[in-house]
């Protein structure tokens, strides 16, 4: 403005150059719209990538971290919890959950969420790595398309997530036993699922419990398969020995379901889903051929009946088909007795062919359903239900139902509901009866008299021995000493040299000189017989007479016969 | 205000590089036939450089807050923080002290660079004559604290070139930190583009 004005020192100051034209200054201004665009990016980026909020409510926010804990579905993160707050009644906790927005479906009405943590349970270790990454809350999404933003979530995994390709089918079981949510079921003790779930029937007679069989496994599940409780262990003492059944060792403690086809013949095509099944309590009652519909039939025992108890067996010629279901006492005022009133539940089909043909037999006769008829004739030929001792340990006993040809005939209606089967007492009670009658018999001889009798026959024996041994020993010394005296005696006498040895040697000596005389005698006699009555010759010459030589001895010889 | 005259009044113009007075004329290209750098008797468009880069920063101060600037992984923990979670973490586990410099560098500076340059700026273009010695030092302090900012990027690149223990500790560098360091440098290019001699202008004086 005033610059010409005013005195200019040092006109010799250099002169500035002038150079290329600078750049717009005001391009400057590029700067802060790049910085907002940025910063509107990431705010779109933001919106657009922020999913749904929703509230899970959980038992406790144990694990629970806001702003860290993250949403995982299949280990993808797809969301996190922002906030966690009491409910409130203050009964449980409120997750606040920001989903992103490609989880968008997971704010739908079937999905299912739970926390993950580490859990260590019979059945199993899981979620492990939570120990040290802190918990997470697992989500698994259905199928369902309805917006949802508020869920229950659930205390422990669900066991089949929705994506598992496999079957769903139902089961129905007196009581749970030991199973629970992930007991897993087996075939042929290879697991191939899990319980689902469970809940009473509504009646509450019963639990139906909702098991899943992983693909491709499912196929063998049947129209006709047959599901037992594995639980525990089954132990068997059969005529082949002691068995020992289980499925494994986490099914003892934990329990599990398992599943086959009967042997035999039998529906093959694989079942559809959501069919229902009976769970039995063990393989062996699962594999038993259908029971069919059960009949009820009264015994009247008049015996007693110790050892018989509700559910023992009902056999009939070995078969088990029943079991007993109640015992009652009755009272007969005619013979005033107590008889027993046993009532049992057969199944007849558990007899099989047997009774294919009698209910064929039965129809082509035109009988009862009850085939009353077919049982009156049964009974005719000696049909009879025994008590029989089924352990002799124990006492234990069951219905045996036989044939005994020589049974005393019955009186038999047809009519009666229940059918009464008339009984008789069981070979161990007739042994029974007979030992008691041995030890009755044992019993009634006089032990007491015998012993008495015999305590004093042996005193008098005792009395008399000591009269034996005081008086009569003494006399047998004496006399022995006598019989030694006599036989020393006789031993002299006997000696070589004794005198009557020499007497007896002389006599002998005199004995033999007498045969020799003697023999001379008969000798002369053979040689002249006539001798005995002329007597002896004179003695001439030998040959002409020799019989004279002998008469002077021979009248004494002669003359004696 | 001074009864000294001004170099504009004399037609002169000094090189800010090199110092060299030489005349000026007038020229909006003219450059210092010295050092050869750009002459002008005031930065050029000073006011809205320095709006322009305030503004910047501001837009970009605000994603620095409020993104996470690091992933601290701790035993398969992952903790992600913002700068004010930081000083809160450090403030609850006992590091008041470390708690009160992060605050300072990283919040503190920022923000009275943003109300120093702003109130510069504003008072100067009214032209205003209200404490312009203060006004003068403040803008001195602006320019001094300015780099101390960056010292939460520097912990940042530290720690995660430091601690890298894979599983057992592991810290992530995380967008926020960029934002935080473009911020701190978009403050001090507008800290530089700003004029102080605008400060002493007095009303008289023409742009």
């Amino acid at each position: 403005m005033t610059d010409e004005n005013k005195p200019v020192p040092g006109d010799d100051l250099p002169e500035p150059v002038v150079q290329r034209p600078r750049i717009n200054a005001s391009l400057v201004w590029l700067v802060p719209v790049l910085a907002a665009l940025v910063g509107l990016s990431l705010v779109i980026h933001a919106w657009t990538q922020a999913g749904p909020t929703i509230n899970v409510s959980f038992q406790s926010a144990e694990g629970l971290d806001p702003g860290k804990t993250p949403v995982k579905y299949k280990n993808v993160t797809i969301g996190r919890v922002t906030n966690v707050r009491l409910s409130q009644d203050r009964t449980h906790v409120v997750a606040k959950i920001a989903l992103e927005k490609s989880a968008q479906g997971f704010a739908t009405a079937d999905t299912r969420f739970w926390v993950v943590r580490p859990r260590i349970g019979l059945g199993g270790v899981s979620g492990i790595d939570t120990l040290l990454s802190g918990s997470f809350i697992g989500a698994d999404v259905g199928e369902s398309q309805e917006y949802k933003d508020d869920f229950t979530g659930l205390e422990s995994p669900p066991p089949v997530t929705h994506g598992a390709q496999g079957k769903t089918f139902d089961l129905q079981a007196d009581d749970l036993g030991s199973l629970d949510i992930g007991s897993p079921i087996y075939y042929r003790r290879i697991q191939v699922g899990r319980v689902s779930s469970y809940h009473l029937d509504e009646d509450g007679k019963g639990v139906t419990l909702q098991i899943f069989v992983e693909k491709p496994n499912d196929q063998f599940v049947t129209k006709s398969t047959r599901f037992w409780n594995a639980s525990g262990i089954d132990v068997s003492l059969g005529a082949d020995g002691l068995k020992v059944n289980t499925q494994s060792l986490a099914t003892v403690l934990a329990g599990g379901v398992a599943f086959q086809d009967p042997a035999g013949p039998h529906d093959a095509t694989a079942a559809d889903e959501n069919t229902t099944y009976r769970l039995f309590n063990d393989r062996a009652t699962a594999m038993a051929p259908p029971d069919g519909e059960p009949k009820y039939i009264r015994m009247r025992f008049s015996q007693s009946l110790r050892g018989l108890v509700v559910d023992a067996p009902v056999e009939f010629l070995g078969v088990p088909f029943g079991r007993v279901v109640s015992i009652n006492l009755d009272f007969d005022e005619k013979t005033q007795t107590f008889p027993t009133i046993v009532g049992a539940v057969v199944y007849p089909q558990r007899l099989g062919r047997a009774h294919d043909k009698l209910v064929a037999l039965a129809k082509a006769r035109g009988d009862d359903e009850q085939m009353s008829q077919m049982m009156g004739r049964l009974i005719e030929h000696g049909l009879r239900a025994q008590a029989r001792t089924g352990n002799l340990l124990t006492g234990q006993l069951y219905i045996a139902m036989d044939f005994l040809p020589n049974a005393p005939k019955v009186a038999y209606d047809p009519t009666t509901r229940p059918l009464e089967i008339p009984t008789t007492p069981g070979s161990f009670d007739k042994l029974q009866e007979q030992l008691a009658e041995i030890v009755d018999k044992i019993h009634k001889i006089p032990f007491d008299s015998i012993g008495k009798n015999l305590d004093q026959s042996l005193g008098e024996l005792s009395q008399t021995l000591k009269q034996v041994n005081t008086s009569v020993l003494p006399e047998v010394k004496t006399t022995l000493q006598g019989a030694q005296q006599t036989l020393g005696n006789a031993n002299n006498m006997f000696a070589p040299d004794s005198q009557l040895q020499q007497n007896l040697g002389g006599s002998m000596q005199e004995l033999q000189r007498a045969a020799r005389s003697l023999r001379v005698l008969t000798d002369y006699l053979g040689d002249h017989p006539d001798a005995l009555l002329r007597g002896r010759r004179a003695d001439q010459p030998l040959q002409a007479q020799p019989a004279q030589a002998a008469p002077p001895s021979a009248p004494t010889q002669g003359s004696k016969p | 205000m001074s009864t000294l005259p001004r170099a504009s009044e004399l037609g002169l113009i000094g090189c800010h590089v090199c110092g060299l007075v030489c005349r000026d004329i007038r020229a909006p290209d003219a450059a210092c036939p010295r050092c050869g750098s750009a002459l002008h008797r005031r930065k050029s468009a000073s006011y809205s450089k320095t709006w322009a880069l305030l503004i910047a920063a501001f837009l970009v101060y605000l994603p620095a807050n409020l993104l996470p600037i690091t992933r601290t992984v701790s035993l398969g923990d992952v903790d992600d923080n913002t700068i004010l979670t930081g000083v809160v973490e450090l403030w609850v586990k006992g590091s008041p002290y470390l708690a009160v410099i992060v605050f300072t560098a990283s919040i503190v500076v920022p923000v009275l660079k943003f109300f120093a340059l702003g109130l510069l700026l504003i008072s100067s273009r009214r032209r205003s004559q209200w404490a312009q010695r203060q006004r003068a030092k403040l803008f001195r302090l602006v320019e001094f604290i300015g780099y101390w900012s960056m010292l939460d990027v520097f912990v940042v690149a530290l720690l995660t070139a430091l601690v890298q223990f894979g599983f057992f500790s592991q810290v992530e560098p995380l967008p926020g930190v960029v934002f935080f360091g473009l911020t701190v440098v978009i403050t001090m290019l507008a800290s530089m583009s700003f004029d102080p001699r605008l400060i002493w202008d007095g009303r008289e004086f023409d742009d």
